[in-house]
Order: C-alpha cells, then structure tokens, then sequence
C-alpha cells in the first residue's frame, strides 16, 4: 500500500496548540476519493486519536475545511486526484487561526469577528408582522443574494494575506455578510453596519488582493462585497459634510 | 490600525498628488529642453508664490500619504502596533514636511 504501489503518502500536521510536526501515512487510493475520506482513512484505519472536524460531506456545512498542499480547501469537496502532487498529500490545519488538535482549528476568532463587523441580522419586524414579499429584482437585494450562500468555512479567511499581517483584520467572510445584510431590506441598523466595518479591524485595511474570492469554494466574491462596504463609507463621508 | 479617517487622508492625498506629480513630469521634461542649470531652475521658483503652493502642496500631501503607507508596512511586516506604530507614522509624516519644507522654502523664498 506504499506510494510505490499506488498508495498516497499523506503528511499529516500533529500536535496540540501551535506545536506538533508532521507525521507520515500510508493511504490506498481509491476512485473519487476526497481528501476528507484519506483523513477519514487514517483515522479509522491507522491511528483513532487523529482529530479532525467534518460533518455534512456535501460541501453545505462549512465545517471540513483544512490546508492542503499549502492551499485552503473544503475537503468533502476537493478530489485527491485534482490537487495531489504526483503521490503526495499534506494536511493541516486552517492558517490564520489557533490550533485545537491535530487538523482542528479554533474557528472562535473567526465567529468573533463576525460579531465585531455587526454582521447579524437586525429585525425591523417581528414575527408577529405579515411576512413581508421582498423584490428579488433590485439592485441592492441583487448585491444582497450574491454573498447569501456563504457557509462560514473560512477558506477565505486562511487564505487572506491581510489577516495573517494585521490579525485584528475583521477578514473577507465577516465582512461579506455585514455586506450583505447591508444590502438586506429587512435590516432595521444599515449605518450600525457601516459603523462597526469603519473601525480599526475593519474593511478599509483590505489590500484587494483577492485571495479569499480566488479560493472560495462556492465562488463566492468577498473581494466586491468589500469594496462595496469601502465605497459606501466613503460616501458616507461626503454625505455627512454635505448634511451638517 | 488603518480606519476610515486614515483611509480618507490616503485616499484624498493621492487624489491631490495624481495632478501634482503629471504637473511636475510636464514641467521636468520641458524645462531641460534647452539644458538645465542651477541658474535656470532658481530663476523660475525664487520668489514664486504659485511654485510655492505647487511644491508645498505636494510636500504636504506626501508626508500623509507615505506616513499611513509605511504605517500599514511596518504594522503587517513587523508587527509594530499601539503607541509605537503611531509614534512612528508621526515621526514618518513630521520628518517628510520638514525635509520637504525646507527644500521648498529654499528654493522659492529663502
């Protein structure tokens, strides 16, 4: 089961918080096979105590994402056949983010952020109200529904060079939902949004590199959505020196 | 580090350079069409309040500029933050308006 023999030599980081090393499997292969079913392999086949996390399978619950070869990807999704180099594999954990254990990185700072970027629906109605149609055909919504499928598996958030220099960065994900609930009609603070993307951490130290609408695994554009939340806080600007 | 009033006094100072530095090619490569010379140079900026406000100007809106440029470099590259990093884009911003300064100073008023 060796490389030698069409096996995949997988390098695998090990270890608790950010110290450990890689460690090196043996994994047949086998048709169609993913890069989360040779974690799972090993897992099951070799050593019990490897920690990863995974749940859906089916590139919809975000949660399975890890380097590999250097490269975020959602693993459920990603062929070993489209992305190993000749026989070999590396897995790690997700950069720009604390270590759990072995391939489990602490998605907290990234939750944080989402947050801190007032990236969470701020009802104008409550449930009491008639549910409301909303016009799909407007500009705005159109801005709204084009970052809606985003499910917060931080692809773009390890692959964002600014984050790794500036770690208070609110990064690409955060920063596309406050974008797109700005965007969302039903949403009762649209300037709270501006306020809070304004700050520090917020979308103006974006380099516009695009690394986090390169790898995003839904192909998603976190890069536009970003540059919308720049241009309307600048207008913003000029709107509030027009109005005083 | 970079927030929105850092951003606007980038984004409004290379708005401002963008014509200054056109001005300053145009003006360069016309001016040495008969050679150049101390003389010459002197002769169009002494007592000059337009080259003056030209220049000063210019001086002015790199001195931001380049202090919140250097500021984002130093903060991502060398980890410099708090008090430090904004010890640092003064000194970057003071030292560029005074070298600056007294170069204009000299060669219009002084």
């Amino acid at each position: 089961m060796s490389a030698e023999n069409g096996g995949l030599t997988v390098e695998v980081w090990r270890g608790v918080g950010g110290v450990g090393r890689f460690e090196t499997f043996e994994v047949p292969r086998q048709e169609s096979q993913t890069v989360l079913d040779v974690v799972s392999w090993i897992q099951q086949y070799v050593d019990p105590t490897l920690t990863y996390r995974f749940a859906c399978r089916v590139g919809m619950c975000g949660s399975c994402a890890m380097m590999v070869n250097g490269v975020p990807r959602w693993t459920c999704r990603t062929h070993v056949g489209k992305v190993a180099t000749g026989d070999s594999l590396t897995v790690e954990p997700l950069r720009n983010l604390p270590v759990i254990k072995d391939l489990a990185a602490d998605m907290d700072p990234f939750f944080d952020k989402w947050v801190k970027a007032e990236a969470m629906h701020h009802p104008s109605e409550t449930r009491h109200d008639p549910i409301r149609a909303v016009d799909t055909g407007t500009e705005a919504r159109q801005q709204a529904s084009a970052g809606i499928e985003c499910i917060n598996c931080a692809v773009c958030y390890a692959a964002c060079d600014t984050v790794a220099g500036n770690p208070d960065y609110l990064g690409p994900a955060a920063l596309q939902r406050a974008w797109t609930l700005y965007n969302d009609e039903r949403e009762a603070n649209p300037e709270a949004i501006l306020d809070a993307v304004s700050g520090n951490g917020g979308c103006h130290n974006c380099h516009s590199m695009g690394s986090c609408t390169q790898y995003c695994p839904n192909e998603l554009n976190p890069l536009a959505a970003i540059a919308g939340l720049k241009r309307e806080t600048t207008k913003r600007v000029f709107r509030r020196r027009k109005d005083a | 580090m970079l927030d929105l009033r850092l951003y606007m006094a980038q984004r409004l100072s290379a708005l401002i350079m963008a014509p200054l530095v056109i001005g300053h090619i145009a003006v360069m490569i016309y001016a040495i069409q008969g050679g150049l010379s101390v003389e010459e140079i002197l002769g169009r900026t002494q007592g000059s309040f337009a080259w003056f406000a030209f220049y000063g100007l210019f001086v002015l809106a790199v001195s931001i500029h380049a202090a919140i440029g250097l500021r984002v470099i130093v903060h991502e590259w060398l980890g410099l933050k708090g008090t430090g990093l904004q010890g640092f884009t003064w000194a970057v911003a003071i030292a560029l308006l005074v070298l600056g300064g007294r170069s204009v100073w000299a060669v219009t008023f002084a």
